[in-house]
């Protein structure tokens, strides 16, 4: 069996639990039930569908399985007479979605905006999406947000409390809500992506950049109309489509600047570049837009062999507009340096130099101490860089820092 | 939360690690560490710790011994403190010491004098 098959297979199995669990999920409110009732269906087909090849109908293989297992835990935990109402019901509406499979309606989404509710910690929403729609367990998804796993374990069963005490809805919000409850659904899955873009060699995170992208394509699907969905999925295409510039055949790291065009990937770049020009039909409205037409201005190096870098920086000042985040401020000063000098980059810094937040950013003193090595202010620049490499995580980029260092004395 | 951040250690890892670079690497993730505020603190570096002392005192006897106080690969080498919101940051600080690529840090909450 090839890994092409497995990972069909695998791909097969956790689009029809994804679809199963939102379904059984929005009737009941109860989404650790719902998981129950799968977990061992969606077990059996992540073991025997690789062997045996995707069934014709997964939903009604799943389905099967699963039905006798919900109707069973049901019969367990509730008082006889409501739950027994409770099993018919369930039972009713399974049979008739299992007889007419293409009936199922993909509530995938509703559970997404569920997942991303405000009543959630932003910083457990992520990991609510991969496991609900995506069946991943705590295991995997604490290894890759580098949790321990008891701890995501507990967080992951409190925030499936928190969905049916607070009685959050299982619904896509008016259209009024729409942008900002999907933002969060955004914001949700591009940290998903982040954390598999940030840790390399790691194949854990790896898969969680592909899983992502994955969830990308799915919103994508279901919200055509959303530019910002669009966008999102571009931004993540473009960085995906360097993943193999960023380490050189030694494995040390490689600023995007010094990145060698033909490991890019172009295929990702043509898909990236044709959704964000889909996107911005309507002008560019949100930061994923704006994020992904930045990335758009860096690999247009491709064909002219200088970044667009009065681009990129008119781009920041519209997402520093919009965001008044540090980080954009950051960027904006790193494109700036390369338009007006290192002198005008630095000064744009101090707005942020007091910021608490920067006191331990590995990427603010990483970026000062090659603009201030740039502008001549040695002793400054030796300081900054010192503390980056002390707030690095990653050993390729500490030892490509500890370079620019011993550069200094050398320039 | 305070966290304590236990460095442990492994023998056979450290007696590869190049002195020089991995002295450097920790003078960058000291002056880090002290830098990110109150709460963040560099400990000090202990001895190896088959120079160590152990005593134990038990129905009124003494007993004093030599060495290591557990016969493990990995012993106890230093320690430093951060102060962070959440258990993400503390493993992202484990990450940073560079002790981690020889042996493994341990990351403890200190528990908190609460006045009830």
């Amino acid at each position: 069996m090839g890994d092409a098959a497995r990972r069909a297979a695998e791909r097969a199995a956790r689009d029809s639990y994804g679809r199963l669990l939102a379904f059984l999920a929005a009737r009941t409110r109860d989404v650790a039930g719902a998981e129950d009732a799968l977990a061992e269906a969606f077990a059996s087909a992540l073991a025997s569908w690789p062997e045996q090849g995707v069934p014709a109908n997964p939903d009604a293989w799943l389905l099967t399985v699963a039905r006798r297992r919900q109707t069973d835990a049901i019969r367990r935990r509730h008082t006889r007479k409501t739950g027994e109402a409770h099993i018919q019901l369930m039972t009713e509406e399974l049979e008739a979605a299992g007889a007419h499979p293409d009936a199922i309606p993909d509530r995938r989404l509703a559970l997404m905006f569920a997942c991303a509710h405000p009543e959630i910690e932003a910083g457990m929403r992520a990991p609510l999406i991969l496991q609900t729609i995506l069946g991943l367990t705590a295991i995997d998804i604490a290894a890759a947000f580098l949790i321990p796993p008891a701890t995501m374990g507990q967080r992951l069963v409190r925030a499936k409390a928190r969905i049916r005490e607070a009685g959050i809805p299982f619904a896509i919000p008016e259209r009024e809500d729409l942008a900002i409850r999907l933002d969060a659904v955004l914001d949700a899955i591009y940290a998903a992506y982040a954390k598999g873009w940030t840790e390399i060699g790691d194949t854990a995170a790896e898969r969680l950049a592909d899983e992502a992208i994955w969830l990308g394509r799915l919103v994508v699907s279901l919200l055509p109309d959303e530019p910002e969905a669009k966008g999102m999925l571009a931004l993540m295409l473009y960085a995906e489509a360097r993943r193999q510039a960023r380490r050189d055949a030694g494995g040390a790291y490689v600023p995007l600047e010094q990145q060698d065009i033909t490991l890019w990937d172009e295929e990702q770049i043509v898909a990236a570049e044709a959704l964000l020009h889909a996107a911005n039909q309507a002008g560019p409205t949100g930061r994923y837009q704006i994020e992904a037409a930045i990335q758009s201005a860096h690999v247009a190096r491709r064909v002219t062999s200088r970044p667009n870098w009065d681009a990129v920086v008119a781009l920041y000042d519209v997402l520093l507009d919009l965001t008044h985040s540090p980080v954009a401020l950051l960027n904006r000063a790193v494109a700036l340096a390369e338009t007006e000098g290192p002198e005008a980059a630095l000064a744009s810094l101090d707005a942020i130099a007091g910021d608490r937040r920067m006191a331990d950013y590995q990427p603010y003193w990483a970026a000062r101490g090659h603009l201030c090595a740039r502008a001549g202010r040695k002793e400054e620049a030796h300081e900054a860089l010192t503390l980056a490499i002390g707030l690095s995580t990653d050993e390729a980029v500490r030892h490509y820092l500890i370079g620019q260092r011993a550069a200094l004395q050398d320039g | 939360m305070r966290y304590m951040m236990i460095i442990h250690h492994d023998d056979e890892a450290m007696a590869k690690a190049p002195p020089q670079e991995l002295w450097a690497e920790y003078a960058a993730f000291n002056q880090a560490l002290n830098k990110a505020g109150e709460g963040f603190s560099g400990g000090l570096r202990l001895s190896p710790s088959k120079e160590g002392t152990i005593v134990r005192t038990s129905a009124g006897k003494t007993d004093v011994l030599d060495g290591p106080y557990a016969d493990t690969r990995e012993q106890l080498a230093g320690y430093f403190f951060i102060d962070v919101p959440d258990i993400e940051q503390a493993v992202e600080w484990a990450n940073r010491c560079p002790s981690s690529k020889y042996g493994a840090i341990e990351i403890r909450p200190i528990v908190e004098q609460t006045a009830r």
